[in-house]
């Protein structure tokens, strides 16, 4: 079983992520996976937060407890929510709005400047898609099929190239980021 | 009768329970709603706004609750099949006229996504605590059959068999979700709509000479007609007699208000229904509903993984209530445990259908969140002791 | 009422009475008052009926609670006695259930203004097809005469023994300024203008509403000592003025005074399922479905 928290600002489709990620992995890839999310005037003010179990086997308790992965696009999102985050977690972020402190346990960073990829493609409100390509690479979670049908079919049919487009960058992103990685373990 | 395919969205769908609701309605036909804004159900007629218009139903935004609800018995008796949505304060606001379904007779499907209360509590967070409201909100005696769901495809499922209770029994009939339930999102499978079975309105097939609005068929339901069909019948919320006049004395009132007790009381062996899990040999048996009762399961497995015998029943029809099968098991087991997210309603129940057989452990959670399944287990542990 | 003896003299072969076409003549003897002008206000409607050209059939009363909300149980019609004030959202139901259907709402003053109102003004807003007949006799009769949302200022009810001191709605002025289509008020003097009305009402598409001042000489005029029936038809000879097209705004009803009476307004506006289907019409063009009622 993986808990995951997405955490943002209102508008960054921060709820989206978290619904795209549980589409890719029920739906596509045949487990089991459960999406709560913040209501209130916190998700419609400053921050939201999604959250998704994802599981070979029937949620039966909705709610995340202590997070395998925190995706964090804001830096309240990961202020607030990083303390959370299991002992030898997940934590992925936009590189250029999170300024993290050196990492807890073993905890393992991951980092993508998303927004600013999004902007190149001329149009930020698909941060999140390219978000949600390199969380596919980073966290091997979902399968590559299932994210790709899963974006396809969660937006609308005028905006799905922008969106496909969106998610190979993050995904080449995902790619590269473990390459240099691996380089540098290996050196 | 068959589901209509256009109504039905067959498939694999990532929903929320809130929308799988629409979904359920809309598969049993209907197509008709009238409600207010109230979260967190909102979301149920949001959907129904969305896909009306291409299917052909109305969805009408009332003043209020209480217009709400008026506005679904009359759709009810122009042949329309009619619901609303709605949670806490707009719950309490619907029971006049809940009361005026009762007693008129009307087929009509209530949503109540439950929120923490009491006033308004806690809109945006679940609770369990319209439970006994819904059985006894409205003044005077009468019956109604309620359902709960514990995830989005439950929703979809129980929405279609309110409908069809509702139009077998011709009485209010509720879907009492919640929170956690309304506002989760899951894999909800909507089967081909001939796999889909619906319960038609009972119709009359006598002359209007011949036909009289509230004479019991032998289930003690009367058969039903719709305004515009040249029957011109009158129906009031009056106590009324066969014909649906109004006659004001104790034996007309004995006669009607028995009967819509009894249509559901005499018939609730086909109503009730549950799902019942290793209560063969069980010490203790949990018994549930909704959220809670999904929540629970972690706890159960804890249980027996020690070697704790713990049976299951999980209501999925709460009301009418299942006593007779809670007393057979009563006699059998040491004790029953009931998390509720309240502090004690269906657990009242539980303890008169036990009839002291057995005893009777409440977890209660006074809403806002869901149980934590360590203190379910405790619960057990207890129990057994 | 004569219909009365007509059942009582003769059991085995009554000659038919003239409205036993509209009234359920099983269910009288009525329970209203002598002198009371409900009965007055049902035969007007029956007048009407006889004249509009819509099936008998197809067309539907609705009343809510207390004296006049009663009418349902007298006509013969798909008929309904709701709640107390939800007359107008069950109406909207009914209506909205089945479009084919010309829903009528007949109740009082207390029903349809007072526990009502919030229905009155949105019914008037959205321009619901429906029409309305709100019997004002001042008072809540049937509980024994309380102060209203009507009750003119200085009068007496059971409620304002020394006289009420809140100020009524003008009915007509509320109506029209939330969005009626037809508004009209006459006393139950003026039968046979009030029958035209009526009928003028149910063959006009959208919220028309008419206000029928009715006495009510068992409570309302022997609190406030103004004598018997006949006194008070007597007063509303004397004191109502027709004045058609008058400004909505004067036609407020003070004590024992003068009342106006007329159609006022006699507009044209989309009602809420012109506006539903010519909207989404426009707007999803060929995926629109329209709801053509039950049997659709």
């Amino acid at each position: 079983m993986t808990e995951i928290r997405i955490s943002g600002f209102g508008g960054q489709g921060v709820i989206r992520m978290g619904y795209i990620i549980g589409k890719a992995a029920s739906i596509y890839d045949n487990k089991f996976a459960t999406l709560t999310q913040s209501f209130g005037p916190e998700a419609r003010g400053s921050s939201c937060s999604a959250q998704v179990v994802v599981s070979e086997d029937q949620v039966l308790y909705p709610y995340i407890t202590i997070p395998n992965i925190l995706v964090a696009m804001s830096q309240e999102g990961y202020s607030r929510f990083e303390s959370n985050l299991s002992e030898d977690g997940m934590l992925l972020i936009d590189e250029d709005l999170v300024k993290p402190n050196p990492p807890r346990g073993r905890i393992k960073i991951y980092s993508i400047p998303s927004a600013r990829i999004s902007e190149e493609l001329g149009n930020k409100i698909i941060a999140n898609i390219v978000m949600f390509g390199f969380f596919t690479v980073i966290t091997g979670l979902i399968t590559e099929e299932a994210a790709r049908k899963a974006v396809a079919n969660s937006v609308p049919q005028r905006l799905m190239d922008l969106n496909l487009k969106a998610f190979e960058r993050g995904y080449k992103y995902g790619k590269e980021f473990l390459a240099k990685q691996e380089k540098s373990v290996n050196v | 009768m068959k589901a209509n395919p256009k109504n039905v969205l067959t498939g694999a769908h990532y929903l929320d329970g809130d929308h799988a609701c629409s979904e359920g309605a809309l598969a049993a036909g209907c197509n008709f709603v009238a409600g207010y804004p109230i979260t967190p159900s909102t979301e149920v007629v949001e959907r129904m706004t969305e896909r009306f218009p291409t299917i052909g139903g109305i969805f009408i935004q009332m003043e209020d609750e209480l217009a709400s609800m008026a506005a679904v018995v009359g759709a009810a008796w122009s042949g329309a099949k009619a619901m609303t949505v709605t949670s806490g304060p707009g719950f309490s606001l619907m029971m006049e006229n809940i009361g005026l379904a009762a007693m008129m007779e009307a087929p009509c499907v209530i949503i109540n996504v439950q929120r923490g209360g009491p006033s308004t509590g806690l809109p945006t967070l679940p609770g369990q605590a319209d439970m006994m409201q819904v059985r006894w909100g409205s003044h005077g005696d009468y019956e109604i059959i309620a359902l709960s769901p514990n995830s989005p495809q439950e929703c979809f499922e129980f929405t279609i068999k309110a409908f069809n209770l509702s139009e077998k029994y011709r009485v209010p009939t509720f879907v009492m979700s919640d929170e956690c339930v309304g506002h989760m999102t899951e894999k909800v499978i909507i089967p081909p709509a001939d796999q889909i079975e619906l319960e038609p309105r009972r119709y009359t097939t006598l002359s209007p000479a011949e036909y009289l609005p509230f004479k019991p068929e032998k289930d003690l339901v009367p058969q039903i007609i719709k305004a515009g069909d040249g029957y011109k019948i009158h129906i009031t919320g009056l106590t009324h007699d066969e014909k649906g006049y109004p006659v004001m004395n104790w034996q007309t009132q004995e006669k009607l208000v028995r009967r819509l007790v009894d249509k559901i009381r005499l018939n609730q062996d086909k109503i009730v229904e549950f799902e019942e899990e290793n209560t063969g040999d069980a010490e203790v048996i949990l018994l549930s509903y909704g959220i809670s009762s999904r929540v629970a399961i972690p706890a159960i497995q804890k249980a027996r993984k020690e070697g704790i015998k713990v049976g299951v029943l999980r209501l999925i029809v709460v009301w009418p209530f299942p006593e007779k099968r809670i007393y057979q098991l009563a006699k059998k087991i040491k004790a029953f445990v009931v998390p509720e997210m309240n502090y004690g309603q269906i657990v009242l129940e539980v303890e008169r259908s036990a009839k002291g057989q057995a005893e009777v452990y409440l977890v209660p959670h006074g809403g806002g969140w869901v149980h934590d399944p360590e203190d379910i287990y405790k619960a057990i542990k207890e129990a057994v002791r | 009422m004569s219909e009365t003896q007509v059942i009582g003299k003769t059991p085995q072969k009554a000659e038919e009475h003239p409205m036993a076409k509209i009234l359920r003549m099983d269910r009288i003897p009525h329970i209203w008052c002598s002198t009371c002008g409900i009965g007055t206000a049902l035969t007007s409607f029956a007048t009407a009926l006889e004249k509009v050209n819509i099936p008998l059939d197809h067309i539907c009363v609705v009343s809510g609670i207390g004296c006049s909300g009663r009418i349902a149980g007298y006509v013969k019609l798909d008929s309904f006695h709701s709640t107390h004030g939800r007359a107008l959202p069950f109406a909207t139901g009914l209506k909205l259930g089945n479009p084919k259907l010309k829903v009528v709402v007949i109740s009082g003053d207390g029903d349809i203004a007072g526990i009502g109102g919030n229905h009155l003004i949105h019914s008037a807003r959205r321009n619901m097809d429906l029409v309305v007949l709100c019997i004002n006799n001042f008072v809540y009769a049937m509980t024994g005469g309380q102060t209203a949302a009507t009750t003119p200022l200085t009068a007496i009810t059971s409620t304002s023994p020394y006289g009420n001191y809140e100020r009524p709605f003008n009915l007509p002025h509320l109506a029209a300024s939330c969005g009626a289509v037809y508004v009209a008020r006459w006393t139950c003097l003026h039968v046979r203008r009030l029958a035209k009305s009526i009928e003028e009402a149910i063959n006009k598409k959208g919220f028309s509403f008419i206000e029928i001042i009715a006495p009510c000489s068992t409570i309302y005029a022997r609190r406030n000592r103004l004598g018997d029936g006949l006194d008070l038809m007597k007063f509303y000879h004397d004191n109502a003025i027709i004045k058609h097209g008058a400004d909505t705004r004067e036609l407020d009803i003070g004590y024992q005074d003068k009342i106006i009476v007329g159609k006022f307004v006699d507009i044209e506006r989309p009602t809420f399922l012109d506006s539903l289907n010519a909207w989404n019409k426009k707007v999803l063009g060929e995926k629109f479905r329209e709801y053509g009622g039950p049997n659709d």
